[in-house]
């Protein structure tokens, strides 16, 4: 059995230490989508959180009997039949984000940090420390995508999880929103200055040529 | 990994076993959470009725809608109403079934819907309640091609069938900011006693470019900055549905005082 220093790195190093989305790039296509409001960052955090540790959990499970030819699609498999189940229960238990999240909770089968850490981790790990990871690696991502919905939805709309928080023009306040920030392109931006500064802070991260 | 694991035996075992488990598990959480799935749906377009209707109190949804809104089934090309149980028909399938509905001519079809169903429900709104007898408003179901997606609206009428109480664009796939402000209850705001006919009984709404409409005009509404297809898109909307292939019989007959019989 693992120490519970270990278990800890596994759960917390995700998060700046070894970000799936700052320092692997993966994932970006659903934190671009679905961080215009916070309230729905949130949700897709926690969804992709517990398909990435649940999935590593029942891959783990048998992965002493996948044989390596067809691995890719019986981990596809178990991901999608998950996927499938948080998006059924989204829409039963929280219909209104569902529906704004609509095809981004279907897409966590294609995103690269489930099947990253699948193939990377769960392969040849016991379930338990799997499971962590994939709490880890979901913490990081949601981590860095509340992060940027903060930014996006506090200067875009003017408000955080809906509720106002600068007074628009419109509404006779004095903040004009900056519709770029509402538009997809603006969270590469904001990731990019997100990765400027992490790697500022840890130089580690920084890639040596 | 064993040898033993490559066997193509192995492989299929694996890859049967697993995919009856997962089928399994995927078929139970789907219809054991439909009845749950799909009374959130309902309420949810019970909820965007009433907020067209300006009556959502924060009450129970469906015991307010159930006390004050009665459905009923019109036929569009006659206005009558249609006796039929309007909690068996789905609006959504007919609209695109070839049995329920028409088929519109490029000319007919500002709104791009392509097809139009037959039938369609309206929602009866009744301030003080259904047993009143007393019908305050009518919602009818809208929808229209903006500039990305169909975007599906209530919108709630006062009794003469003409002056507009309220819409709501509950269902859209418009660029959230922009095109999606639609949805902004201030941007909705301003269709509120506007007339959606003019004398000649034609459509009269008129959305322009933003800051252009003299808000003391009976049809002419601001457009949303940023989003002119959009904007086009929900003017469009209208000019079809209060036009002769939109509700325009039915509304006809409600100016004539159908609603007043019952």
């Amino acid at each position: 059995m693992a120490s519970a220093k270990e278990m800890k790195s596994l759960v917390f190093g995700p998060v700046f230490a070894n970000n799936p989305i700052a320092l692997q790039v993966l994932g970006i296509c659903s934190a671009l989508a679905v961080t215009t409001k916070l309230e729905k960052a949130l949700v897709m955090g926690l969804a992709l959180t517990l398909v990435t540790a649940f999935s590593s959990m029942f891959i783990s499970m048998i992965r002493n009997h996948i044989p390596s030819s067809v691995r890719i699609i019986v981990q596809m498999t178990i991901i999608a039949s998950l996927v499938i189940v948080t998006d059924q229960i989204l829409k039963a238990y929280a219909y209104s984000v569902a529906k704004e999240l609509s095809v981004f909770v279907g897409l966590i089968i294609t995103n690269c940090i489930v099947m990253g850490r699948a193939e990377a981790y769960a392969m040849k790990s016991p379930p338990l420390m799997s499971f962590l990871d994939g709490i880890g690696n979901g913490l990081g991502y949601t981590v860095l995508l509340v992060i940027v919905a903060v930014v996006r939805e506090l200067l875009g709309s003017g408000s955080l999880m809906g509720v106002e928080i600068l007074p628009l023009v419109s509404a006779g306040g004095w903040y004009v929103p900056n519709g770029l920030l509402l538009m997809p392109p603006s969270a590469f931006f904001i990731i990019g200055l997100l990765i400027w500064a992490l790697r500022t802070w840890r130089p580690e991260q920084q890639e040596k040529h | 990994m064993s040898n033993n694991n490559e066997s193509i035996g192995k492989t299929f075992f694996v890859v049967i076993g697993l995919c009856l488990i997962c089928a399994i598990f995927v078929a139970a959480s789907a219809v054991g959470l439909r009845p749950k799935q799909a009374e959130n749906k309902l309420l949810d377009a019970q909820k965007n009725i009433l907020i067209a209707t300006g009556m959502l109190n924060g009450e129970d949804i469906k015991a307010q809608f159930e006390k004050h809104v009665q459905v009923r089934l019109v036929n569009l090309d006659t206005g009558d109403f249609v006796d039929q149980d309007p909690l068996t028909y789905d609006y959504r399938k007919m609209m695109k079934d070839p049995a329920g509905s028409v088929m519109l001519d490029e000319k007919d079809d500002p709104a791009k819907i392509k097809s139009r169903a037959n039938i369609a429900p309206v929602y009866l709104a009744y301030v003080d309640g259904v047993e009143s007898k007393n019908i305050s408003f009518v919602v009818l179901p809208i929808h229209g091609y903006g500039l990305w997606s169909t975007m599906h609206g209530f919108l709630a009428l006062d009794k003469d069938g003409n002056t507009i109480k309220g819409l709501n664009y509950y269902e859209h796939g418009e660029t959230p900011g922009l095109g999606g402000e639609i949805q902004n209850p201030k941007w909705v705001a301003q269709f509120v006693g506007k007339k959606l006919l003019d004398d000649a009984g034609q459509p009269a709404i008129k959305i322009l470019k933003p800051g252009n409409a003299n808000p003391a005009s009976a049809s002419e509404v601001d457009g949303l900055s940023g989003a002119t297809l959009t904007s086009n898109g929900v003017q469009s909307t209208f000019a079809f549905w209060s036009g002769a292939k939109g509700f325009a019989p039915f509304l006809t007959k409600v100016r004539q005082g159908a609603l007043n019989n019952g």
